[in-house]
């Protein structure tokens, strides 16, 4: 059985309506994120779900999970708050926001913490470098932007997911 | 008197994301106007006449390669790049939040001039809100009946769809960002053919900015004539410069082409952060080469002839300021690394000269390097020039050569602290 076909039925199809009949592959990164959505990292069951759907070797669908850095391969943190340090920003303070923030989570870059909660991680430009220090929070449903941001602004908001989690 | 904003008009106009407000204050009436009065071919003719050039970086001839779309081949394909990933851009963004019906409509122009049916907006994946907010605005215009089929009682139907792509600069490479959409690993393709010829499915296909799209509405609704009385002979009409690094007020400005980086930087920016001295600049984002900001290049005006003359790139206008508190050395360190994470990894002197150059900063950085690893790093980025699939290759190279015939006593100043490596 075929897990994600099964339940999200109609959304595969209006995903697939996108694309020209001959040209299913095209679908393979919306069906990504969906995989993403439902298992919280593309598991190899995800894997082999989407390549049957689409008629596409699993280890083609694997090789865009390691080229795309938005996929991922082992679970993480259930909120992503992913820090932009790239030059614009860090010339403007990304690095010590990032430095900082870290310190007050307790935590390393590229680290989670133990509750299970939260993961930093630094990436590149976000195009939002007049708005720095900034950062997206990418989790299971999709990504939203912080801009402007202290690390009073960041811990508050990382106080609601903690009273709420 | 303050000019009006032409493609942030959302700055002037309250609302104007709305559909409603946006066609009462005349919006796709450029559109009616083509489909309905125009035939393709004159569509192009007056955007041909217009001058205008692509934002997305190359500022390539706009009207020219609609008119190299393949008419022996169908169907045709438009698609938008709203991969907006070059460090220090930030203006699709604005748009698209902003002013998205004009873009939409630009899109929606591009695609009855070159008779596709159907078009795709290609958005990095960090744009997921702003995905899901076009999604809904498409849906808007489906119900308005200006998408679908036989608009406005011609033959002419059409259909958009927005995708997004999953954390990858390369795929804003129109090429790689073609085989994104197809599903694949986005890697630029050997070229030729171009895109007009074989683009997406194999099919005709004109890839064009999101910035670019937004200026045709306009060009088709006043004239080729009035789009040209702004900016220079060779380089007509606005342009959003995007402006950050160490100014006062960093943001995106609507300005005339042409206009010096002076007006930009100290009128519009504010001057530098803490009164510091200004000390270079790079108008193409990461992938620019350093200007050294003397009085000269201060005085120079923005556009696509004169940026060139200072041994840089206007690009995407990406303007990055940078003042006497940073060392050269720090700075082509991050852009080397912001590279070496992007390369797509398809050819070896772009994926293996990244990876070389990061080792060499990354050891300067540390103090553990002398002169000689400074021309290492030199000869390295030599090295990568003029032999890569893309042009990824190149800019990664330009900051670098750029910052070490420029600023050498940058580099002098970190060797001379460390002792000599053994
Ligand atoms: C490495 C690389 C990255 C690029 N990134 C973008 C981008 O993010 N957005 C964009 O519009 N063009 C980008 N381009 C330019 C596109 O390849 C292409 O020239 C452009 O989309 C064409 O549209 P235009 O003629 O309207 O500018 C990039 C090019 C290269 C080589
Ligand atoms: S130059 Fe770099 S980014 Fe471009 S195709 Fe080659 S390896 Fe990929
Ligand atoms: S450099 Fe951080 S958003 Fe552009």
């Amino acid at each position: 059985m075929n897990h994600l076909r099964e339940k999200y039925a109609s959304e595969i199809e209006a995903t697939l309506a996108k694309y020209p009949p001959d040209h299913k592959r095209a679908a393979a990164m919306p069906l990504l994120y969906l995989a993403q959505r439902e298992y919280g990292y593309v598991t190899k069951q995800a894997l082999i779900e989407i390549s049957e759907i689409l008629d596409v070797p699993p280890t083609e669908i694997g090789q865009l999970v390691g080229f795309y850095t938005l996929y991922y391969d082992e679970p993480g943190g259930k909120y992503r708050i992913q820090v932009c340090t790239d030059l614009p920003c860090a010339l403007r303070g990304a690095e010590e926001f990032l430095e900082q923030l870290c310190e007050n989570l307790g935590i390393q870059v590229g680290e989670t913490t133990p509750d299970g909660l939260i993961t930093v991680e630094k990436v590149m430009c976000l195009a939002g470098c007049d708005r720095a220090p900034l950062f997206q929070v990418q989790t299971a449903e999709g990504i939203t932007y912080h801009e402007n941001q202290s690390v009073e602004s960041a811990m508050k908001l990382v106080r609601t997911w903690q009273s709420n989690p | 008197m303050k000019r009006p904003y032409l493609l942030l008009r959302h700055r002037d106009i309250p609302d104007l994301n709305d559909l409603t407000v946006y066609r009462q204050n005349g919006g796709f009436e450029a559109f009616r106007k083509a489909v309905t009065s125009l035939q393709p071919q004159e569509v192009v003719e007056i955007v041909k006449a217009s001058g205008l050039r692509g934002r997305g970086g190359a500022g390539f001839p706009t009207g020219l390669k609609w008119s190299f779309i393949d008419n022996k081949n169908w169907p045709h394909y438009v698609v938008a790049n709203a991969d907006e990933s070059e460090p220090g851009t930030f203006k699709d963004r604005e748009i698209m939040e902003g002013n998205p019906f004009q873009f939409l409509e630009g899109l929606m122009i591009a695609s009855y001039a070159v008779q596709a049916n159907v078009a795709y907006v290609y958005l990095r994946g960090e744009f997921w809100q702003l995905a899901h907010q076009l999604d809904r605005r498409i849906q808007q215009l489906h119900n308005a009946g200006l998408l679908g089929d036989r608009l406005f009682g011609t033959d002419y139907s059409l259909r958009i769809f927005t995708h997004l792509g999953a954390g990858a600069y390369i795929c804003g490479e129109e090429t790689a960002l073609l085989e994104s959409l197809e599903g694949k690993l986005g890697q630029p393709r050997l070229r030729p053919p171009f895109p007009p010829a074989v683009g997406l499915f194999g099919k005709p296909t004109i890839v064009n900015n999101v910035e670019t799209l937004a200026n045709v509405p306009l060009i088709i609704e006043r004239g080729a004539d009035w789009y040209r009385s702004f900016g220079t002979e060779k380089s007509p009409g606005v342009k959003i410069f995007c402006l950050s690094g160490r100014v006062n007020r960093p943001g995106n400005y609507e300005l005339p082409l042409g206009t010096t980086f002076r007006e930009l930087i100290f009128e519009h920016g504010k001057g530098i952060l803490g009164g510091k001295q200004i000390k270079a600049i790079m108008a193409a984002g990461a992938s620019s080469a350093l200007i050294v900001a003397d009085e000269r290049a201060l005085d120079t005006p923005m556009d696509y002839e004169s940026v060139p003359a200072l041994g840089a790139q206007l690009g995407s206008a990406s303007i990055i300021v940078i003042d006497e508190t940073v060392s050269m050395d720090w700075l082509i360190r991050k852009t080397i690394h912001f590279f070496q994470h992007e390369s797509c990894g398809k050819c070896t002197p772009c994926r293996e000269g990244t990876y070389w150059m990061k080792h060499i900063i990354d050891r300067i950085h540390r103090g553990q390097a002398n002169q000689n690893d400074v021309e290492l790093l030199y000869d390295v980025a030599s090295q990568i020039r003029g032999k890569c699939l893309c042009a990824l290759g190149e800019f990664s190279t330009e900051a670098v050569l750029s910052a070490l015939e420029r600023f050498p006593q940058d580099f002098a100043a970190r060797v001379a602290q460390q002792e000599p490596a053994l």
